[in-house]
């Protein structure tokens, strides 16, 4: 059985089969929202009148969108969301706190063998702790508030064997972009990536989160990798919550238990460079002529975790970014902007000319904090390079990995780190 | 449901493949959850006068994928908004389909069907039939499984949660 069916099983109580296809009611260990879909959550819980919620300490919020807040309507839809949590007493995060899918692994939320939902297509990044983890809608959540449940459809699993070594500045984000290029947008809709072999076993925790959040741009349910050691010793420090440490079954096993099987040859991946506008149309970075672009974003809850501003910063040290050219950095938890204060990290971006933000999603979904005018071109550490994702429909997004977007920041123009 | 609703008449407004929500809905629109000011900027990521041309008892017609990217649930909510009576697409990516579930907005996989825009369509839900008025083109499709129709018949998905809680 994949590990996905497996976790559903857990939360099972008829304890039936799970054949891919049925629909099923769980239990689910974490319900979140943000600051954009809990006003719609909200509206349909209250709507329902229904006057209890069965497990308020279930629910997280996190307002990290429009916040801090970019207007006076965005004020208004915290204001509701933060009124709300502290009726129901439900753990809410305010402006500044961090990008929930950094923040919730960061605060220990998030254990192996969680069933998750979250109003949030990129909950699917809790897949690198070794859970079931998938975005849903508003209605969803405000039902999961009501009965401490959701409902799914068993998907049908796809088993991602990684092999090979990387080559040098290549982490998750090459990985993940080259396998949404080999599946395409739609590749795995409906269905469950699972990650296993010897380059997953190499891979840093960073980027195995930064793989697991994009999954969602090929379509997936979920993408999950199997608890390792690296995985435990992230999680014992910080679990709020007991979990299971690496019970025999977690493991990713049988070609026979999945409906699909890829072997991704990981020592062929270049850096990968997503051109306007999808994340599936990537190639590697050395085949690309110049592009210049007016704005560099290094963050997001892709690519915004001290490994990522670590490696940016060993190629920016004691250089400018072009002039001309915006270069936002946006550290993604209250924590970790503390300690990039405290390691002298901020100073390299700092002397290098970019513009700190405070923790938010901000510019990755041209809410606010560094939107794009028509014509222009920005190389984004985010996920999604959509139309006019970052601004004006006529601008234009490529993806990257932090060490692409540290070359691109000093040179102006796209490059190879 | 009543029978008005099993049967669906109205003319296409047609999208490609892969229509993400931040075209149907710009993330710029989203510090708003009202149907009525969401409807007024629904598709405006593709056509910014889509919503001054549509008119309630319209059907979208799509190609494989729609709703794709975020999950959020404005972007069904902004079509409902409209008074598009339906959304027919070769796919649907899953946590669009979801949504559209949770709130009642009636959507039809259908891999061989074409319609283009003015075109008038009928749809009947019960029997699974889409027929294209304009051209004489039709199919067939499948019904929800009776888990999601049971969603749907109880008028959405929080009218389940209130059945079950009050069962409780």
């Amino acid at each position: 059985m994949s590990l996905g069916r497996k976790i559903y099983l857990k939360n099972d109580k008829d304890k039936k089969k799970l054949k891919p296809g049925e629909f099923i009611e769980l239990d689910v260990d974490l319900i979140l929202s943000n600051d954009i879909t809990t006003p719609l959550a909200i509206d349909a819980f209250n709507q329902s009148k229904i006057s209890k919620m069965k497990n308020p300490e279930k629910a997280v919020i996190v307002a990290d969108h429009f916040t801090p807040n970019k207007d006076i309507d965005s004020a208004e839809q915290v204001k509701k969301v933060r009124d709300f949590a502290r009726k129901w007493n439900l753990k809410f995060f305010d402006a500044g706190c961090g990008i929930e899918h950094t923040l919730l692994p960061e605060q220990g939320l998030v254990v192996p063998g969680d069933i998750i939902i979250g109003a949030d297509s990129h909950t699917v990044t809790y897949g690198a702790l070794g859970a079931v983890s998938s975005g849903v809608g508003s209605t969803d959540v405000a039902y999961g508030w009501a009965t401490g449940k959701a409902w799914f459809k068993v998907p049908e699993a796809i088993k991602v064997v990684l092999k090979g070594s990387l080559q040098p500045h290549v982490s998750g984000k090459d990985i993940v972009l080259y396998l949404i290029s080999l599946l395409g947008v739609d590749g795995a809709l409906y269905k469950g990536l699972e990650f296993c072999g010897e380059t997953l076993s190499e891979l840093s925790m960073a980027s195995r989160f930064t793989i697991a959040n994009m999954v969602i741009e090929c379509g997936a349910k979920y993408g999950i990798m199997e608890p390792d050691e690296k995985t435990i010793n992230y999680v014992e420090k910080r679990a709020q919550r007991p979990y299971s440490p690496l019970p025999d079954n977690y493991s990713i096993k049988e070609d026979k238990d999945f409906d699909e099987v890829m072997e991704i040859d990981c020592s062929i991946i270049e850096p990968q460079v997503a051109f306007p506008s999808s994340p599936a149309n990537s190639v590697p970075v050395s085949s690309i002529k110049k592009i210049k672009v007016d704005q560099v974003v290094l963050g997001s809850c892709t690519n915004g975790r001290w490994e990522d501003f670590i490696k940016a910063a060993e190629i920016l040290k004691g250089k400018k970014a072009k002039e001309g050219l915006r270069f936002i950095v946006i550290p993604s938890t209250a924590a970790l902007y503390k300690k990039m204060v405290d390691e002298g990290l901020l100073s390299v971006f700092i002397d290098a000319g970019a513009i700190i933000s405070p923790p938010t999603c901000g510019p990755c979904l041209g809410g606010h904090m560094g939107i794009l005018a028509s014509g222009e071109k920005a190389l984004s550490t985010t996920n999604r390079n959509f139309v006019g994702r970052m601004g004006h429909k006529d601008s234009k997004v490529y993806l990257a990995n932090p060490e692409v977007a540290a070359a691109t920041a000093i040179n102006g123009y796209i490059s190879a780190p | 449901m009543d029978k008005k609703q099993l049967n669906i008449k109205g003319k296409v407004f047609k999208f490609a493949d892969s229509v993400d929500t931040d075209q149907i809905i710009p993330a710029r629109f989203l510090d708003t959850s009202d149907p009525e000011q969401l409807a007024s900027h629904c598709m405006s990521g593709v056509d910014e006068d889509f919503s001054s041309k549509v008119k309630p008892g319209d059907i979208i017609v799509a190609g494989k994928n729609f709703g794709c990217g975020s999950s959020r649930e404005h972007a069904p909510l902004s079509i409902k908004g409209c008074g598009i009576a339906a959304v027919v697409a070769e796919s649907f990516a899953r946590i669009f389909f979801r949504n559209a579930i949770n709130i009642g907005l009636p959507i039809i996989e259908c891999t061989d069907f074409k319609a283009n825009t003015g075109e008038e369509i009928s749809i009947d839900l019960e029997k699974g039939h889409i027929e294209n008025l304009t051209t004489g083109d039709a199919a067939t499709f499948s019904k929800f499984p009776e888990f999601l129709s049971k969603i749907i018949a109880s008028g959405g998905l929080m009218e389940k949660a209130k059945k079950g809680v009050a069962g409780e």
